[in-house]
């Protein structure tokens, strides 16, 4: 019987690449300021001590060569970790990541794996404003051949990052900087597992399911003890991977409440939280009461002044607003 | 010890025959590739080698085949048959077929054959470089001794993302050698019009990366050139550029149908006279190797050879329908339907 741990996110995340470097020799780190600099968020410090130089490698700020040679790299057979300081600066290596390691297993026929995680913070911090505050998860999980993960809590990270290292697939692995901080508990199990294509419901409800991923989770779950108050009892459904998509554990709790609100980060207008209901809307039409509904990101870039970026984030406010709109 | 003061002056007869023959393979390959472009065979992009056969029978003969790692853009058929790859999987992927080495996924510009060493096979003008540089970063953390050919083009030469990877493989001391075949085109535009130094050679230099130009329609001396450059790179452990001049005879690609846009027929023919096919005809005779009526015999004998492969690609099916979802991930298919 294994035991649990309370850690934050970040730590849980640490804890699960120390533990897979520690089995693999393959494994590797790869990215800005990762190694003497511990890292921008601090997910990599003390491991450039450890490991050294040929392992936990800093590159230079040029995010198109480094996807470029960590895909080489997995062609050869490692298992490269590479971590965008932002997921907004992946923007600078998507010809790599979509047009070159997303087709590698495709264009080879299967001959070829390419075994890689890219990893890192997307979404909003706090005040980085209009260039730093990208959720790219939805551009990520457009793309066939890759997977797309989006876990929302310290446990999820600890188990999802482990899955990620073994996966013989480009693997996008979502982290949200507003959940670096959030504890949980997390087993204290090196081989503990969370797998791909699993949502999760984090709370039981039958009035109405409020389902998200990554941070929107932890906001759904506030919202839901708030709505407790007001006696709706709300189903958090924590989608957890984008790709491959769970849609069953979906359409199951849509089913029970007969309402769905979609919240994401995202701007609103083509995220991915519109792809989910767009879905919950062709198959479970007579399941519904009410029409699908979306709370998503302000379609704007991401203003500086804190009072206008807390605006643009979706909070608690919003989804009870949305939710007394269905009713 | 006759023999290696022989090798010393002149190439063994065996060895030039072998690269006369191998260049007149690629040659009736590439213009059978031609061929099936224009019956409808072949479609999409397709790109190829022809007038630039030197270069890649050069290197290809100095590499431990099916050891080190090749890697190039997407006019690679010539890299992948000199590598030892079936060539009738390659008409077959070319010609969109099951039997092809992509199973009729990838076509012209996408023929990989990783036992073989043949990393692809890209299609995104530079894009590949860095993962080249990511083949030979798997050299280095694990300490083997393969060495990377990093084939570009000229084109390819401007890309930011080279950059990149230049400064990477210095800094990380990567066993890559990035091999600009200036074959004088980016597409229709003319090397003058595309780079403001036209000595690309020089491009390695700013990363203290040993760089250099050369010849590449002389056989001979590329294959000297590149045994010399890889012995090097394997000794050393660091990357090395070098520039090699060349030129297609051929368009871009099978599109490419009006060439005197960005060219004269006075140049092209001028050109041809640099033949690295008629260049080692040329020696073979006068070595005493060959006559004239031993290299028309071998010419046929290959063109024979193109025909068979031709007909058992073009005999070949194509994929089956179902197959459309396959191998775009090592464990899942993709979600049904449109």
């Amino acid at each position: 019987m294994s035991t649990t741990l309370e850690m934050t996110y970040r730590d849980a995340l640490q804890k699960s690449m120390l533990e897979e470097m520690d089995k693999n020799a393959d494994v590797f780190l790869m990215g800005e300021d990762i190694g003497r600099y511990e890292g921008t968020f601090k997910v990599t410090k003390g491991m450039f001590p450890k490991y050294g130089h040929r392992r936990v490698i800093d590159t230079p700020i040029t995010e198109a060569g480094f996807a470029g040679i960590a895909t080489g790299a997995a062609m050869a057979g490692l298992r490269p970790i590479v971590e965008f300081m932002t997921m907004s600066f992946s923007i600078l290596a998507l010809d790599q990541i979509i047009n070159h390691t997303a087709k590698v297993h495709y264009m080879t026929n299967g001959e070829v794996k390419c075994p890689i995680v890219f990893r890192g913070p997307g979404g909003a911090a706090k005040q980085l404003s209009a260039q730093h505050s990208h959720s790219m998860e939805g551009w990520y999980a457009h793309v066939p051949g890759l997977k797309v993960v989006c876990p929302a809590t310290p446990a999820d990270i600890y188990g999802m990052l482990k899955t990620a290292v073994d996966d013989d697939n480009p693997v996008i692995l979502y982290e949200n900087p507003g959940l670096y901080t959030v504890k949980g508990m997390v087993p204290d199990d090196p081989e503990f597992k969370v797998p791909f294509g699993k949502a999760q419901i984090l709370k039981e409800g039958k009035d109405v399911s409020l389902i998200g991923y990554s941070r929107m989770t932890q906001i759904n779950l506030a919202t839901a003890e708030l709505l407790a108050k007001d006696g709706i009892d709300a189903e958090v459904v924590d989608v957890r991977s984008l790709l491959p998509l769970d849609t069953e554990t979906i359409y199951n709790s849509v089913r029970k409440t007969h309402r769905a609100i979609v919240v994401y980060e995202d701007w609103r207008s083509g995220g991915f939280g519109a792809e989910i209901a767009a879905r919950i809307g062709e198959d479970c039409f007579d399941d519904l009461d009410a029409p699908v509904s979306r709370v998503g990101g302000l379609n704007v870039p991401m203003p500086y002044a804190r009072v206008l970026e807390l605006q643009c984030i979706p909070d608690e406010n919003d989804v009870i607003a949305a939710v007394h709109k269905l009713r | 010890m006759a023999k290696q003061a022989e090798k010393k002056n002149l190439e063994l007869p065996a060895e030039l025959e072998q690269y006369y023959r191998d260049m007149v393979f690629i040659r009736h390959f590439e213009e059978k590739c031609n061929m099936a472009y224009r019956q409808g065979k072949a479609g999409g992009y397709m790109h190829v080698y022809i007038g630039m056969e030197a270069l890649a029978v050069g290197w290809m003969h100095s590499i431990r085949k099916g050891h080190d790692y090749v890697i190039t853009a997407y006019r690679d058929h010539a890299h992948a048959l000199l590598l030892g790859t079936d060539p009738v999987a390659v008409m077959a992927e070319i010609m969109g077929r099951k039997a092809g080495t992509a199973g009729g996924k990838g076509g012209s510009m996408h023929i990989y054959d990783p036992k073989n060493g043949m990393y692809g096979g890209w299609g995104i003008v530079g894009g590949h470089v860095p993962i080249g540089a990511g083949l030979a970063f798997a050299s280095r953390y694990r300490g083997d001794d393969r060495v990377t050919l990093n084939f570009l083009g000229d084109g390819a030469a401007n890309q930011g993302v080279v950059y990149e990877t230049l400064n990477m493989a210095a800094l990380y001391s990567l066993p890559c050698i990035f091999i600009i075949e200036n074959n004088e085109f980016a597409m229709g535009t003319r090397l003058e019009y595309h780079a403001a130094d036209t000595e690309l050679w020089k491009r390695g230099l700013p990363f203290d990366i040993k760089s250099e130009r050369i010849d590449g329609m002389d056989v001979i001396q590329m294959k000297k050139d590149a045994e010399r450059i890889i012995e090097w790179v394997r000794k050393e452990g660091k990357p090395y550029l070098v520039e090699i001049m060349t030129y297609r005879f051929s368009g871009h690609g099978a599109a490419d149908n009006d060439r005197q846009l960005y060219r004269t027929k006075e140049e092209e023919l001028e050109n041809m006279k640099r033949d690295p096919i008629k260049r080692l005809e040329h020696i073979l005779i006068e070595r005493n190797i060959a006559n004239d009526e031993k290299l028309e015999a071998i010419d046929a004998e290959i063109q024979e050879v193109v025909d068979k492969i031709y007909a058992a690609a073009d005999a070949s099916p194509f994929p089956d329908v179902e197959e459309v979802y396959d191998n775009i991930y090592s464990d899942m298919q993709p979600e049904k339907g449109h």
